[in-house]
């Protein structure tokens, strides 16, 4: 079924799953768990056939089999057939053609999203060039709300994420004033704890809770903790605005992260109960209250990949996230180092992938434009990413100072990333945490650092404490 | 570094640079408009530097034998089946395997019964062994001797994996597996060092829940010293439980944590 002849040579492979893995860009995890194609010239060859086959072959032919694994049972029930119907008769190479169509305007692929599944959508980013990934993904229009409001037009939020290697709270109160004071964090301020305790996870999840309400941040904290460590938190009555937890594509894969389908579930109703969010104009809840990461590789890493390629396995990790209606996802995506995704040039095809996987979804998606040392990659390939990204209408982006996170041990984007992006690309933050900004001059009307060398006053007594206290301690 | 010390008039400092005393974070950079001052961009830049020379400037294996003799140790060398650092880091499967000139070398080494295989491997940072390896091992190696324990030389591996010490292990029916590895290197530790230590290490058999681990260990992080302590009490309690892994737990004390720091100036 899925074969073609180039001049001489025959290729037959067999099934969606193998034409689907041969015909995914170069990508080193994908020669680590033995199913790439062996050339080029069988890559293309497996683009050639796939982009023959009709997208409704890909509600025929589970790729994971349905009986074994909850995710692929999650899409297959889960597909709307009526939102599918407008794209229903095209085959992956004319569901290209249509997405660069002008018949593919924001609103069309809003209605489509729930009629799409995550192997459709890998499979037509499969043969799209980096500008298809960015034309169809800028697009695309998600907008999320909790305590202010996400993914609107020509806007870029941030996760501020002051992590430190203890935890030390004047160590991450040091970083996360840092960052505001950068006009950073709408998207969230989300620390990894060093230690993903109960105890630890509470302290900081009090911290957070206590430093917004005093200053009167619109936005929201998240402590990047085991989900069944939050549940435990939620259970105390610490405050949790929202539930974070990374999601892989295979039911064997989220088996290795300690998580199914019904702990999200209940992860999401124990955190809807608490109804943290703001209440809107339009009398509207601010109700996305989960926090998901994903990222190529991570099935691979946890030997569950079931065969399938690394991107497709990361689509369809997409489609638990969109059960859950989340505020924010990330794909997190140079982080899992060089044995899944090579070098700068991998990381980047990736990274707009995963954001055009995950737009065409329905997801509010965001990017930690990231990597590690031992990765052929610098800052002028995070660069590269990080302005394509935002090109493509990227939903937020990491800010964490200097982009060295001291705890974790790798590379993101810094808080004068954004600023740069803001500059070159007119980008604005959230509206509430916007206007929040200009009140305390922070930013000026243009969304620019105030040219001023003086702290804002709204910060100013908790310094001028701090530097009492030092005085008074050197006497 | 030849750079100016005073910041380029047309950089902005931050007025909040008192905050750098807690935590190492890159914080109150400043900037150059609204982007990073060049200071800050070249100590990056450094810093990058110095991690990926960690990763990729082979190690002087020779170097390490010759020191490792000279405190009156032998040593044998030892390569996996990755053939070289881009394979290496690639198909982290084949580092975890002996190539066939080393399984030779160690049939060919005299077969006698020992209790502890001591591993040297260059792991994700060359510098972290060039650093650290010779010293810890001063003091790690006659300790072993002191506590009874029988060693075989030292084996020294190119390329290698935590798990390639488990093939190393079973071939000299070693109970005790003490691997040194260069770690993956962070932009503020290039040369971090750590010790991953396994009883009764199998081959294919033994997962990273068998293993116990001290990481961290370089010039700002665990000493030496500390580092030793552990490990010796691991050995000790593998030896009564006879098992390491996820539940022999490190019971051995830290360093207190520095209460002088105000909790949280944010919130005081």
């Amino acid at each position: 079924m899925y074969k073609t002849h180039i001049t001489h040579q025959a290729y037959d492979f067999k099934t969606l799953r193998n034409l689907m893995a041969k015909a995914t860009p170069p990508r080193s995890g994908d020669y680590l768990a033995g199913v790439a194609a062996a050339n080029h010239l069988e890559r293309v060859a497996a683009q050639w056939v796939l982009a023959d086959v009709p997208l409704k072959q890909f509600l025929n032919e589970a790729l994971v089999p349905y009986e074994q694994d909850e995710v692929t049972r999650l899409i297959i029930d889960g597909h709307d057939s009526a939102a599918f119907a407008p794209v229903s008769h095209l085959t992956v190479g004319d569901f290209r053609n249509w997405l660069l169509s002008d018949a593919a305007g924001t609103e069309a692929l809003s209605v489509l999203a729930p009629g799409l599944t995550p192997e459709m959508v890998a499979a037509v980013s499969k043969i799209m060039r980096i500008q298809d990934l960015i034309l169809v993904a800028k697009k695309c229009r998600v907008i999320t709300r909790f305590r202010n409001t996400i993914g609107l037009e020509n806007r870029l939020s941030t996760r501020l994420q002051p992590n430190h290697p203890t935890d030390h709270p004047a160590g991450v109160a040091a970083s996360l004033l840092d960052g505001l004071l950068y006009g950073c964090g709408d998207a969230v301020i989300g620390i990894n704890p060093a230690s993903d305790n109960l105890e630890a996870t509470s302290r900081l999840l009090h911290m957070l809770h206590e430093v917004i309400e005093r200053y009167h941040i619109p936005t929201q904290a998240c402590i990047l903790a085991h989900v069944t460590t939050t549940l435990k938190a939620i259970a105390q009555g610490a405050p949790v605005d929202l539930v974070f937890q990374s999601i892989a594509g295979t039911q064997k894969a989220n088996d290795s992260f300690g998580i199914n389908l019904n702990l999200l579930h209940e992860a999401h109703a124990a955190v809807q109960e608490l109804g943290r969010g703001s209440l809107f104009e339009n009398g509207i809840l601010g109700d996305n209250c989960m926090y998901f990461e994903t990222g190529q590789g991570s099935a691979l890493s946890a030997n569950a990949h079931e065969g399938l390629d690394q991107q497709t396995c990361e689509a369809r990790a997409y489609a638990v996230a969109r059960k859950f209606k989340p505020l924010l996802v990330n794909t997190v995506v140079g982080f899992i180092g060089p044995e899944y995704l090579y070098d700068g040039k991998q990381i980047i095809r990736a990274g707009l992938e995963d954001h055009f996987c995950g737009k065409l979804l329905g997801l509010p998606m965001g990017c930690d434009v990231c990597y590690t040392n031992h990765a052929e990659a610098d800052q002028d390939d995070m660069d590269m990413l990080l302005t394509q990204f935002a090109v493509a209408g990227g939903t937020f982006i990491m800010g964490v100072p200097g982009a060295d996170d001291v705890m974790l041990n790798y590379q993101s984007t810094s808080f004068h990333d954004a600023l740069y992006l803001r500059q070159v690309l007119g980008l604005r933050p959230a509206p509430e945490f916007e206007q929040w900004l200009q009140q305390h001059q922070i930013f000026n009307t243009d969304n620019q650092l105030q040219p001023l060398s003086d702290i804002p006053a709204l910060f100013k007594p908790a310094l001028q404490q701090l530097q009492a206290s030092a005085d008074e301690h050197q006497r | 570094m030849s750079i100016n010390d005073k910041p380029a008039p047309a950089a902005t400092p931050d007025p909040w640079h008192s905050l750098t005393q807690f935590t190492p974070a890159r914080i109150a950079l400043g900037r150059a408009g609204m982007s990073l001052p060049t200071r800050a961009c070249l100590e990056f830049s450094l810093a990058h530097a110095w991690a990926r020379d960690a990763v990729n400037i082979p190690l002087d294996f020779s170097s390490v034998a010759q020191h490792i003799q000279a405190l009156g140790f032998p040593t044998l060398a030892l390569q996996t089946q990755a053939e070289n650092q881009r394979m290496y880091l690639q198909r982290p499967d084949l580092g975890r395997l002996l190539n066939a000139s080393a399984m030779d070398c160690l049939r060919q080494s005299p077969s006698r019964t020992v209790d502890a295989v001591v591993v040297v491997a260059d792991g994700l940072s060359s510098t972290a062994i060039a650093h650290h390896a010779e010293p810890l091992l001063a003091l790690l190696l006659p300790e072993l001797l002191a506590l009874g324990y029988r060693l075989p030389p030292v084996c020294l591996v190119k390329h290698g994996r935590v798990a390639v010490g488990d093939a190393i292990a079973e071939h000299f029916a070693a109970r005790l597996c003490i691997v040194l590895i260069g770690e993956r290197p962070g932009l503020s530790s290039p040369d971090s060092l750590g010790i991953y230590f396994t009883y009764q290490a199998k081959s294919g058999l033994s997962t990273d829940a068998d293993r116990n681990c001290i990481s961290n260990i370089h010039s700002h992080g665990l000493s030496y010293g500390q580092a030793l302590k552990k490990l010796l009490f691991l050995v000790k309690e593998a030896e009564t439980l006879q098992f390491s892994g996820v539940n022999l737990k490190d019971e051995t004390t830290d360093a207190a944590l520095d209460d002088r720091q105000p909790s949280n100036f944010l919130l005081d």
